[in-house]
C-alpha cells in the first residue's frame, strides 16, 4: 500500500490546511537506524470539514497529527495553515499560530493538570493571551462549560481528579474551545472511554463542531467511529496513505485491500453476521524501522504481485472523489478471500 | 510431580457425572472489604454453562464482568467476601481454597488475560512458560514437555515456532504474545477456557486472527468458554449466549441471536445503539448513555440502572426488579418495563411527553436518537 503523491488534494486555494509530503522519522539509539514513522504523507483539509486519520497502531496517524502542531517539527514536508508554512514558523509566530489549532488528547485524565482547578485549566489559554477583559474571559469560562454540559456553578472549583473520563474529556474539550481555533486535531479522544461515554463525547464533538464553527482532524483506529464522525477518510499504514475517500464510499465500495481487510475485520454487532464468512487479513504490521520496499503493505496483501515489491504504487483517482494508493485495486463488489478456517501466518 | 499424585488428580474426576451443565453458577456474590465499605463488585449471578458451549459476558469498566470470571476461577485477593454456590462437574468449588484450586488451574479450567504485556514472565523464555504447567500438572518427561509445547505454539499460529521457544516475551510483538498465552491457557487440555477481554490490547485486524484461533481450538477440543468483553460486536458472532452485566448484576441473558434481535433490557438497548456502526451514514447521531454507573458500595434500593434510563417509572426507584424469564422463556432480563412491550412503550412515551423521567433525567428525541440527561440539554 500505502503509496505517495498528491493526486488527493483539492486546490491549494480551497483547503484550511495543506500538508505536503510530510516526513518524520526518529533515530534509534545510536545505531545509525530511523524509525519510518511518517513518510511522505499529503492530506488537506477544508474548512468546516471533518477528516478522519485511520489506520492500526504504528500506521503514523498520531505522529501526523502531532507534527502538523510542529510538536516534534517534521523532517521535511510542509503545513500550510492559513496561507502560513508552519515548518518555517519559529517562535513566537508559531505560538501564536497555535491559538487557532488546539489538539485533544486521548486520555483524558493524565492530559489535564491534577493540581489546578478546573476554571484555570480551561481559562489558562485566555490568560496567556490576554483575550478579553478580565469579566469577559470569566464569562468565556461559563460559556464553553455550559456548552460541553458541565455546570460552572458547581464545577469551576473543582479539579480533575472529581471527574469522571468523559467528563475530563469534556473539560479537554472546553479548554481547546475557548480560544475559538479554527482547527481542532483530535488524537483518539474516545479510546480510553466506555462504548456509552464515547457516544456522549462523538455527540459532542458533533454539537461543537457547528456551534463554534470547528474545523477537525479525528485521528483513531476505530473504523466504525471515525465513519460516524467524518466528511473525508484517510486511510493509513506503515507510515503511507492506503486510500482516501467519502467515509460512505469507502465502506460501499473499498479499493485498497487493506482498507477492505480492516473493514472486515470489525466485530459487526450483528449474530447474523458469521465471523468465519468474511475475509481476514493475516500476519502484523512489520518494523517500521526497516519497512518493505515498494507497496509497504505487500507482505500482508492477498492480492501482492512482484511489481508491488518493486514499485511504490502512487495515488490516484479510481472513482470522483476516491483515490488510492495500490497496483491492484479491488474491482468494485470484488471481495477478499474468505478465512479458510487455517491459521493465519506471518510473512 | 510423581505419578502417584498426578493419579489422585485424575481419580478426582472419575466420578464426575457426564450430563448436567459444566458449570452451575448460584448466586454469586464477591463483595471487596475496603475502607469506603464493601464494593458489591459482583452481586448476585446465576449461570450455567454447557460442555463444548460458549458464553459471552458484555458490560463496562466496573460492571463486575472480570471479577466474575476471576470469582469463578478462585483468583482473588484475601480482602473479599463471597457467597453462593459455584459447581463445576457437580462439585461444589465456590469455598474452595488456593490448594484445592490448583488441581483445577490448567487441566480443568484456565485463564487467558487482556493484557498479553505483562502476564507473561518477561525473564522466562516462552517455551519453559509452557512447559512449566505441563510439568507441574501432568506427569511427562522433559523432552514430551518440550516437544508438546511446540506443537502447541505451531497449533496457535506461531511461525518458526522451534526458535520463538527460545525467545523472550519481548521479542514477540503483542498479537504473538497473545497467542503464546493462549498456548499456556490450553496446554494441559482444560474444560472450560476463560477469555478475559482477549483482544482489547490488540490492533483490529489481529484481534480478529486472536479470536478466529480462540473458536477454532474450542471446536477442536470441545471446551467451553467465558468470553468476557465489553464489545458487543466482539459476542455477536461467536457466542451460543450473551449476558450483559451492570452494576454486578446480570441485566439481560439469553441466546446471542435473541438477545440481539428481541432486546428487552433498556440498558442492554442503549449499549447497542450507543455503538457506531459501519452501515449507518456518517453523522448519524448516537444514542448516548448519560450519567456513570452507580457507587457499588452504596448502589441504589430499586433498578440499578433507573438513574439513566429513559424508561424509568417511579416503580423502578421504589423496588428492584428480578432477573426474570416468566414471560419469554431462555430469554431473562431485570426489568419492569422492558424495550419493545406495551409496557414499555407507555413508560418511554410518557417521559418524552413531560420530557422527564422519574428520576429527573431529561429526556428528548434528538431526530431519530433518543438523547439523555446532559447530551438532551447541550442539543
Amino acid at each position: 500500500m500505502a503509496g505517495s503523491g498528491t493526486a488527493h488534494l483539492r486546490p491549494a486555494d480551497q483547503s484550511l490546511l495543506r500538508v505536503e509530503n510530510l516526513v518524520v522519522e526518529f533515530p534509534v539509539g545510536r545505531s545509525g537506524l530511523k524509525v519510518n514513522a511518517v513518510t511522505n504523507v499529503s492530506i488537506d483539509v477544508m474548512e468546516g470539514e471533518t477528516l478522519g486519520l485511520v489506520g492500526e497502531s504504528g500506521c503514523g496517524k498520531s505522529t501526523t497529527g502531532k507534527a502538523i502542531m510542529q510538536l516534534p517539527r517534521p523532517n521535511s514536508g510542509q503545513v500550510l495553515f492559513d496561507g502560513a508554512d508552519m515548518t518555517k514558523l519559529g517562535g513566537e509566530e508559531l505560538r501564536k499560530t497555535r491559538t487557532r489549532m488546539k489538539m485533544i488528547f486521548q486520555d483524558p485524565i493524565s492530559s489535564l493538570n491534577p493540581r489546578r482547578k478546573v476554571e484555570d485549566i480551561i481559562g489558562e489559554g485566555l490568560r496567556i493571551w490576554g483575550i478579553g477583559s478580565d469579566e469577559e474571559q470569566e464569562r468565556k469560562i461559563d460559556e464553553a462549560m455550559l456548552a460541553v454540559g458541565l455546570d460552572p456553578g458547581q464545577q469551576r472549583g473543582r479539579r480533575p481528579y472529581q471527574f469522571s473520563g468523559g467528563q475530563c474529556q469534556r473539560i479537554s474539550i472546553a479548554r481547546a474551545v475557548v480560544t475559538d481555533p479554527k482547527l481542532i486535531i483530535c488524537d483518539e479522544p474516545v479510546s480510553a472511554l466506555d462504548v456509552s461515554v464515547q457516544a456522549q463525547i462523538l455527540n459532542l464533538l458533533e454539537d461543537m463542531k457547528k456551534r463554534y464553527g470547528l474545523t477537525l482532524i479525528f485521528i483513531a483506529h476505530d473504523l466504525a467511529v471515525v465513519k460516524n464522525v467524518s466528511d473525508r477518510i484517510v486511510v493509513m499504514y506503515l507510515g503511507k496513505i492506503c486510500e482516501v475517500g467519502s467515509p460512505d464510499a469507502l465502506y460501499k465500495a473499498p479499493s485498497h485491500p487493506y482498507t477492505a481487510g480492516l473493514l472486515a475485520a470489525i466485530p459487526v454487532p450483528d449474530p447474523n453476521v458469521k465471523p468465519e464468512e468474511r475475509p481476514a487479513l493475516a500476519g502484523e504490521i512489520p518494523s517500521p524501522v526497516a519497512p518493505p520496499s515498494g507497496c509497504r503493505f505487500r507482505t500482508r496483501c492477498p492480492k501482492a504481485q512482484d511489481k508491488c515489491a518493486a514499485e511504490e504504487p502512487q495515488i490516484r483517482e479510481m472513482a470522483p472523489g476516491q483515490f488510492v494508493a495500490c497496483h491492484f485495486p479491488l474491482a468494485p463488489g470484488e471481495t477478499l478471500a474468505t478465512r479458510n478456517g487455517q491459521m493465519p501466518s506471518t510473512g | 510431580m510423581s505419578p502417584r499424585r498426578r493419579r489422585q488428580i485424575d481419580d478426582r474426576f472419575a466420578d464426575a457425572p457426564l450430563d448436567g451443565p459444566l458449570l452451575d453458577v448460584n448466586g454469586v456474590q464477591t463483595f471487596f472489604k475496603t475502607p469506603r465499605g464493601l464494593v458489591r463488585a459482583v452481586d448476585g449471578v446465576s449461570l450455567t454453562l454447557e460442555r463444548g458451549k460458549t458464553i459471552g459476558i458484555v458490560g463496562e469498566s466496573g460492571s463486575g464482568k472480570s471479577v466474575l470470571s476471576r470469582s469463578i476461577m478462585g483468583l482473588l485477593p484475601n480482602n473479599v467476601v463471597r457467597h453462593g454456590s459455584i459447581k463445576f462437574e457437580g462439585r461444589e468449588i465456590g469455598d474452595a481454597d488456593t490448594e484445592t484450586m490448583r488441581g483445577y488451574w490448567g487441566t480443568q479450567m484456565s485463564m487467558v488475560f487482556q493484557d498479553p504485556m505483562t502476564s507473561l514472565n518477561p525473564v522466562m523464555r516462552v517455551g519453559n512458560q509452557i512447559t512449566e504447567s505441563l510439568r507441574y500438572h501432568l506427569d511427562v518427561t522433559k523432552d514430551y514437555a518440550n516437544e508438546t509445547a511446540l506443537a502447541l505454539l505451531q497449533s496457535v499460529g506461531i511461525p518458526e515456532a522451534e526458535r520463538r521457544m527460545r525467545e523472550y516475551p519481548h521479542q514477540l510483538s503483542g498479537g504473538m504474545r497473545q497467542r503464546v498465552m493462549i498456548a499456556i491457557a490450553l496446554a494441559c487440555g482444560p474444560r472450560l477456557l476463560f477469555a478475559d477481554e482477549p483482544t482489547t490490547a490488540l490492533d483490529v485486524t489481529v484481534q480478529a486472527q486472536i479470536l478466529d484461533l480462540l473458536q477454532a481450538q474450542q471446536r477442536e477440543r470441545f471446551m467451553a468458554m467465558v468470553l468476557v468483553t465489553h464489545d458487543l460486536g466482539v459476542v455477536a458472532g461467536r457466542a451460543d449466549n450473551t449476558g450483559v452485566m451492570y452494576a454486578g448484576q446480570i441485566v439481560e441473558y439469553a441466546s446471542t441471536r435473541t438477545l440481539f434481535s428481541e432486546t428487552r433490557h433498556p440498558y442492554t438497548e442503549a449499549l447497542l445503539k450507543s455503538i457506531p456502526k459501519l452501515s449507518q451514514p456518517s453523522h448519524t447521531r448516537l444514542d448516548a448513555i448519560s450519567g456513570r454507573p452507580p457507587d457499588l458500595v452504596s448502589p441504589p434500593v430499586g433498578c440499578k440502572f433507573a438513574a439513566r434510563c429513559g424508561f424509568a417509572q417511579p416503580k423502578c426507584i421504589a423496588e428492584e426488579p428480578a432477573l426474570s424469564d416468566e414471560t419469554t422463556p431462555g430469554h431473562a432480563f431485570r426489568c419492569f418495563y422492558p424495550v419493545g412491550t406495551p409496557a414499555g412503550t407507555d413508560a418511554l412515551e410518557r417521559n418524552l411527553a413531560a420530557g422527564v423521567t422519574a428520576t429527573g433525567l431529561t429526556v428528548t428525541r434528538v431526530g431519530d436518537a433518543l438523547a439523555t440527561g446532559v447530551d438532551a440539554v447541550i442539543a
